[in-house]
């Protein structure tokens, strides 16, 4: 679009909506710094709404590194991956984070990323690198999908809680599983590559025609299944919700005791540990950021110990570092699944839009 | 044109006749100037970046989405569900409306603002406090067993839940001001009390159904949330299915043509309102409210006020106090007391800011509305415009027709350079609020401004008064009442938004819904607590506000 039509346009409504609110904002944001050019002190990140860090932590970063971070958060992951695309040539910021394997390939075939090795990659597992030879976006962190289960309801029923894939489609556990639709959720997706990558290309329909068949039920969104559907979950017992299994993070059970007052010395919710995807989120540098030096700063930040350290009990997500700390909370009620059901991106983005529409005829017609 | 007005509109100077049209072009100008810049060219962006490749619209893409049978499905549940939805609420609404107009009784400007409260609360809440009702376990389940949450009714009761107010405000607005007398008159002289009513009352009535309506249609058309969270995955309209093909499977090209559709399919529709509203419209005498309203009178008019409340206490009060109920969930308000801290996690800051940030984005976003809704109603009053400036009428509906992912979307790409980058400023926020807001300003405005007698306005010219002052002379006495309710509803409207803020509102100044969205998107009791403690507080926020409002136009009534 050329910037001539665009004055164009503004210069006949200009004049004409002259809003002081408008003029207002525009000095505010020249304090900002964020129109300014190359020399700005000011780095942008932009991200979704789950980012979140603790105050002290960006505070030293800020100090030591002279920057001053301003965040944007774009909605949920997949709206926020799909503005970055959108607004690629003249970005929102300088670091885009949040982009996790399901939707790589996207990020990376739209050329949103501008190669940059940040300091510390050698430190990362290997388990989680990618694109090792361009280094267009580095990993941050990771987390497990996995099926959480309510403590309470297995022990009245004197029922042994799910462990595996194959359980759930088990009689036992017959109208028990409520799952998220797999094209508008990213769990939804996540448990729905879990099941093609231990079932393969050809057996993960059958699987779904079981599972359907055994009374899985399906809602559009995390906050419905978790908080309205799931028993376990306290919104759920507020609601006198009916389904002792849910599609969920493995940092779930955690996070019922850390937010939970007072704390209770046990997690009211469990995993069902075979029946992990492995989720990894990257971060990379914008193409056309306006501040790369800026950029590199916080991408350089995004892989200290102290940052990787500081993320578990603000983003619910395990570090990808070698020696970052996770709290005992996380090692105590959501363990990290030893085995989790992974798959290459590529192979990801080669069949993602064919299996959610399989999915969708399959499950929900 | 009747003789008389000739011979009037000649006698206005020629000089006059020049300046005034120039004003009028003017005032045009201005919402013409604020749709173009911040709805027609970022939607018409995003569309044309779903179905331009290499500079070639692809119109044959039209025919394809529109072949596809999930698609017709889609199209056809979202237009049945949306005629049942309008249906029901007229139903269960106008007999509301009637009370609230007619009738006089303790604590009515109260429960007129807590029925308002639902149309602003954001849809995840509502969905979340409505199932605690109509859902399993809920009241009517432990009753009589009766559950709703899997089935059509539940999304359509819903509707009605939050869209009562669209047509106690509309309707009640337009039959408290109707002199009662004309129908007392109608009565002498023999009519029967239902041929008094259909021949006086409901002529005069028929243009504020006809909006009510047209708006309950608009909003259930395009229902995203209510249809999202009761109805689950398989029941889906438009709105949804652009959401989805634009923000998770990132087809733009399929969204455009759905956006196209529903934009045609809107723009029909209020074509056709706009037609019949016209014919309809009368020179009506409006009188002060407070003195139409009386307390009701024998077994039948009691009889009717309680079954009107019956339903309000079922349909609006209940799922609210599911709410409050769940947020006191916690000893000593718990949640409550949580919200002002900054735990440094979920929020840079503490929740409880949330409500300042909703404040100020609500009272810039209500000065935008009301000025270019006010502006927009005074130009298409005059009844000597053009038929272009009747067909604006339509345009101004137009915003909540379209979804807000169009919108955001839209905003990012078409408002990106200089001299107009304001991605990342906070004004974008007012804005899109503002485009929510206009048509509400509007639809209250115009009925009341069309109501005007144009002989006072003439008569006024020929005496030699400016356009300006006439407009302050004559309409605006007559409209202040008018342009609170537009106020108080552009505000309310802003205080709930929320599909366009979520996708632009900054982490560090979070809305009210905004913050309560990101709550419920955590594990933990507190946070699920919390989420609750916060929609109780935008419930009582947004009900202070509209009782303010409504103490204001009270005191005021006396200059009629």
């Amino acid at each position: 679009m050329s910037i001539t039509k665009k004055a164009t346009v503004f210069a006949v409504g200009f004049g004409l909506v002259a809003l002081p609110a408008l003029a207002a904002c525009g000095s505010s944001d020249s304090d900002g710094g964020s129109g300014s050019g190359g020399g700005s002190k000011t780095v942008t990140l932009v991200s979704h709404n789950s980012w979140a860090v603790s105050k002290p932590v960006l505070a030293a970063f800020e100090k030591q590194s002279g920057y001053k971070v301003k965040v944007l958060e774009d909605g949920d992951a997949g709206q926020a991956v799909n503005k970055a695309i959108l607004t690629k040539d003249n970005p929102q910021g300088d670091v885009f984070f949040g982009v996790d394997n399901t939707l790589l390939s996207r990020a990376l075939d739209n050329e949103l990323f501008q190669s940059y090795e940040a300091k510390g990659s050698d430190r990362i597992l290997d388990e989680y690198r990618v694109d090792q030879d361009k280094h267009r976006v580095t990993p941050i962190d990771t987390g497990d999908i996995c099926v959480n289960y309510d403590k309470a309801y297995f022990s009245e029923h004197k029922l042994t809680p799910p462990t595996s894939f194959d359980d759930l489609i088990k009689p036992a556990y017959k109208n028990l599983l409520v799952t998220e639709n797999a094209s508008t959720s990213s769990p939804g997706l996540g448990f729905l590559l879990g099941t093609a990558a231990k079932y393969g290309d050809d057996g993960w329909e059958g699987y779904w025609k079981k599972l359907k068949a055994n009374g899985v039920k399906v809602v559009d969104g995390w906050e419905q299944a978790y908080n309205e559907e799931f028993s376990g979950s306290a919104g759920g017992k507020k609601a006198k919700a009916e389904r002792p299994l849910v599609v969920s993070y493995a940092s779930s059970p955690p996070a019922e005791v850390i937010y939970a007052d007072p704390k209770p010395t046990t997690a009211p919710t469990g995993v069902a540990t075979g029946t992990c995807f492995r989720q990894v989120e990257y971060a990379g540098l914008l193409s056309n950021a306006e501040n790369a030096p800026g950029g590199k700063a916080l991408l350089d930040f995004l892989l200290t110990k102290t940052f990787q350290g500081d993320m578990p009990l603000n983003m619910f997500v395990y570090p990808v570092v070698k020696g970052a700390q996770v709290p005992e909370e996380f090692t105590e009620f959501g363990p990290q699944a030893k085995d989790p059901e992974t798959m290459d991106p590529a192979k990801i983005a080669d069949n993602r839009d064919d299996w959610v529409k399989s999915w969708t005829s399959l499950v929900l017609k | 044109m009747d003789l008389a007005r000739t011979e009037v509109a000649e006698a206005v100077p020629r000089k006059g006749r020049a300046r005034s049209a120039a004003v009028r072009l003017g005032l045009v100008a201005v919402p013409v100037a604020f749709f173009g810049l911040f709805f027609a060219y970022p939607v018409a962006a995003i569309v044309a970046r779903g179905l331009k490749v290499d500079g070639v619209w692809q119109f044959g893409r039209l025919t394809d989405v529109l072949g596809e049978p999930d698609i017709r499905h889609v199209l056809w549940f979202t237009t049945w569900q949306a005629l049942a939805s309008t249906a029901l609420t007229l139903l269960i609404a106008l007999p509301g409306a009637y009370v609230f107009a007619r009738f006089d009784f303790p604590g009515k400007q109260v429960l007129r603002a807590v029925v308002t409260v639902p149309f602003v609360l954001p849809t995840v809440v509502v969905g979340t406090a409505f199932l605690a009702l109509v859902g399993r376990g809920g009241l009517l389940d432990e009753l009589w067993g009766v559950r709703l949450d899997t089935t059509v009714w539940a999304i359509l009761l819903a509707h009605v839940f939050f869209n009562y107010a669209v047509v106690v405000r509309t309707v009640g607005g337009l039959w408290s001001q109707l002199d009662p007398r004309q129908e007392e008159a109608a009565r002498m002289l023999g009519a029967s009390p239902l041929k008094a009513w259909r021949q006086v009352t409901l002529p005069a009535l028929a243009p504020a159904v006809a909006a009510a309506a047209l708006m309950v249609f608009l909003f259930t058309f395009t229902s995203f949330g209510v249809v999202q969270i009761l109805g689950g995955p398989t029941f889906s309209t438009l709105e949804v299915e652009i959401y989805r093909q634009t923000s998770e499977i990132f087809d733009l090209s399929t969204a455009a043509v759905l956006t196209i559709i529903q934009f045609l399919a809107v723009g029909a529709i209020l074509a056709v309102h706009a037609w019949t509203v016209r014919r309809r419209e009368s020179a009506l005498r409006l009188v002060d409210a407070s003195v139409t309203a009386r307390r009701p009178r024998g077994a039948a008019q009691w009889a009717l006020l309680a079954g009107v409340l019956a339903v309000i206490v079922v349909l609006l009060l209940l799922p609210l106090a599911v709410l409050v109920q769940r947020s006191l969930d916690a000893p000593d308000f718990g949640y409550y007391r949580a919200l002002t801290s900054a735990d440094g996690g979920v929020f840079l800051v503490a929740p409880i800011e949330a409500i300042g940030n909703s404040l100020q984005y609500a009272v810039v976003a209500t000065l935008i509305a009301v000025l270019i809704g006010a502006l927009a109603a005074a130009v298409l009053t005059r009844r000597d415009a053009g038929r272009f400036v009747r067909g604006f009428d339509a345009l101004l509906m137009l915003p909540l027709g379209v979804s807000a992912v169009t919108v955001g979307f839209g905003f990012l790409i078409a408002l990106d350079e200089p001299p107009l980058d304001l991605r990342s400023t906070w004004i974008l926020v007012p804005l899109a609020q503002a485009l929510v807001g206009v048509p509400f300003v509007v639809r209250t405005m115009l009925p009341v401004l069309r109501a005007v007698d144009q002989r006072l306005r003439e008569a006024a010219s020929v005496l030699g008064a400016s356009p300006w002052r006439v407009w302050r002379e004559v309409d605006l006495p007559m409209v202040r009442r008018a342009l609170l309710i537009a106020a108080g509803f552009a505000f309310a409207v802003s205080l709930g938004e929320f599909g366009a803020t979520v996708f632009i509102a900054r982490p560090d100044n979070p809305t009210l819904p905004v913050a309560v969205a990101r709550l419920l998107g955590r594990a933990g009791e507190l946070n699920y607590g919390q989420a609750m403690a916060l929609s109780t507080v935008l419930m009582v926020v947004c009900a202070v506000a509209l009782l303010v409002l409504e103490r204001l136009r009270t005191d005021r009534t006396g200059e009629f």
